[in-house]
């Protein structure tokens, strides 16, 4: 993902849906007859896909909460062009 | 557990949570396909848990972790309580996949279902070409009313699986059937070949492909994926091959009583579809919680763990990998739940399945042999 894509809105796919399951102790992605258990990081991205937030400002927010992170502007759209390529969100 | 049944767990056994929850609402159902994996003598069980009996197994087994709910039966749509059940269902955080041949199905059903909170709805279909699907259907509308609703769940936003049982009559047409989902629009795409349960094993003769239509339907649907992939086309193709023509079993259900729990119309509780034909007394739930079901009834307990494996599995390095296949294909191929699948080339059984990849070969049933799932036909059964 590239620069260009910062003031697209990323949203979940239409039959997405990121939820936390107390019974499993993380968050998961529930698609049609699946689930994907998310771990701590790939969760705190996806909380952030809220249909409001474009790219650039979920990446701000989440450097701004963790700023001793390293590299973390880079794994974040790493991460967003993974869920992409998946066809669990799309950036509008 | 509750004060009614004694506990079988197994010590130092612990089962993950029920994650998928698969409501069989009925086995009514308007549709007569010859590989219905409903038991054969459905027509002894007409008993239906009422509505408040559903949604109370909806919300225990919630309580253990379930997260997927599908709405099967027979067809779900002949319940009149379809809506109020998805309400409930989804108001608990169930994902809820409502599992339909389209029969039974209209715009404002539709609308109404998705007001109720419905996540996803999956059609199935018999066939890409009118004719053979109705033959296989046992009904002269049902294509036309499949695209006409197909058509209807994308409209109104939902995603959409489209499901085709293959078999040695339509998979040979697996291109035509491809391109039919991808242009209803399917977000997912089933090409699940014939597994033998039920009615299916009862017709296995006329159902099962040689190991030439499935490799060709394989390379066909792989060059599709290849297309697809190339364009960034969302659509998924997942292609199940059937056990018959491996060396090793499938590790069915992911291990018995270990993420998969199934409730029948009547409320008894299994761990796969196909269970009640075992010898095992399974526990239903008006008589215990889910809680109990899951965790300490005999029959969710039966076959967890290795304990209960004879040889070969016993000692076989792959046990923990495959569980030693599927109970239900050992209990009607061996007489035996406990042995090893036969689909397992190291089973002393193996032969049956090289006899009946022989059969694909040279002795297959025509279309017109086939045996229908109906009322009629499973009362015969039943009484024999």
């Amino acid at each position: 993902m590239n620069d260009d894509e910062l003031p697209k809105v990323p949203t979940f796919r239409r039959g997405y849906r990121f939820q936390f399951e107390p019974a499993q102790g993380c968050h998961v992605l529930l698609y049609p007859e699946g689930m994907i258990k998310l771990n701590e990081s790939a969760a705190l991205i996806l909380e952030q896909v809220d249909g409001q937030q474009s790219v650039g400002q979920l990446t701000d927010a989440l450097a701004e909460r963790f700023p001793e992170a390293p590299g973390l502007r880079q794994d974040v759209m790493e991460f967003l062009e993974v869920a992409r390529g998946r066809h669990w969100i799309e950036l509008r | 557990m509750d004060g009614t049944g004694s506990s079988f767990a197994k010590p130092g056994y612990e089962p993950g949570p029920p994650l998928w929850l698969l409501a069989e609402l009925t086995y009514r159902c308007p549709l007569q396909c010859p590989y219905c994996s409903n038991p054969l003598d459905f027509a002894k069980h007409h008993d239906e848990l009422s509505t408040a009996e559903w949604i109370e197994v909806f919300r225990q087994a919630r309580a253990l972790g379930a997260a997927q709910l599908g709405f099967s039966g027979g067809e779900p749509l002949v319940r009149q309580d379809l809506a109020e059940l998805i309400g409930a269902a989804r108001g608990l955080g169930y994902y809820t996949n409502l599992i339909t041949s389209g029969i039974g199905l209209t715009e404002a059903r539709i609308a109404s279902f998705a007001e109720a909170g419905l996540d996803h709805i999956q059609i199935s279909f018999q066939a890409a070409d009118e004719e053979v699907n109705n033959l296989l259907a046992g009904s002269r509308k049902a294509f036309a009313q499949k695209l006409a609703m197909a058509r209807a769940v994308k409209a109104q936003g939902y995603p959409m699986v489209l499901n085709f049982v293959t078999h040695r009559h339509n998979i040979d047409d697996i291109d035509r059937i491809i391109a039919l989902c991808v242009e209803l629009e399917a977000d997912f795409v089933e090409l699940a070949t014939c597994q033998f349960y039920g009615w299916a094993e009862l017709n296995r003769a006329g159902l099962l492909p040689t190991r030439a239509q499935l490799e060709r339907a394989e390379r066909i649907t792989q060059q599709w994926r290849e297309r697809l992939a190339a364009r960034n086309h969302p659509c998924k193709l997942i292609f199940v091959t059937p056990d018959y023509y491996e060396e090793r079993p499938k590790a069915c259900m992911n291990g018995w009583g270990n993420l998969f729990l199934d409730i029948t119309p009547d409320g008894t509780a299994l761990p796969c579809h196909s269970a009640r034909q075992l010898p095992v007394a399974f526990p239903n739930v008006r008589e215990h919680s889910i809680e109990h079901i899951w965790r300490h009834s005999l029959g969710f307990n039966h076959f967890r763990g290795d304990d209960w494996m004879p040889e070969p599995c016993r000692s076989c390095d792959e046990k923990e990998r495959d569980f030693g296949g599927c109970r239900c294909q050992a209990f009607m191929l061996t007489g035996d739940a406990s042995n090893a699948d036969p689909v397992c080339s190291k089973s002393a059984h193996h032969g049956v399945i090289l006899a009946a990849r022989q059969e694909a070969e040279t002795a297959a049933q025509p279309l017109d042999q086939l045996q229908y799932r109906n009322e009629r036909a499973s009362r015969l059964i039943a009484k024999a």
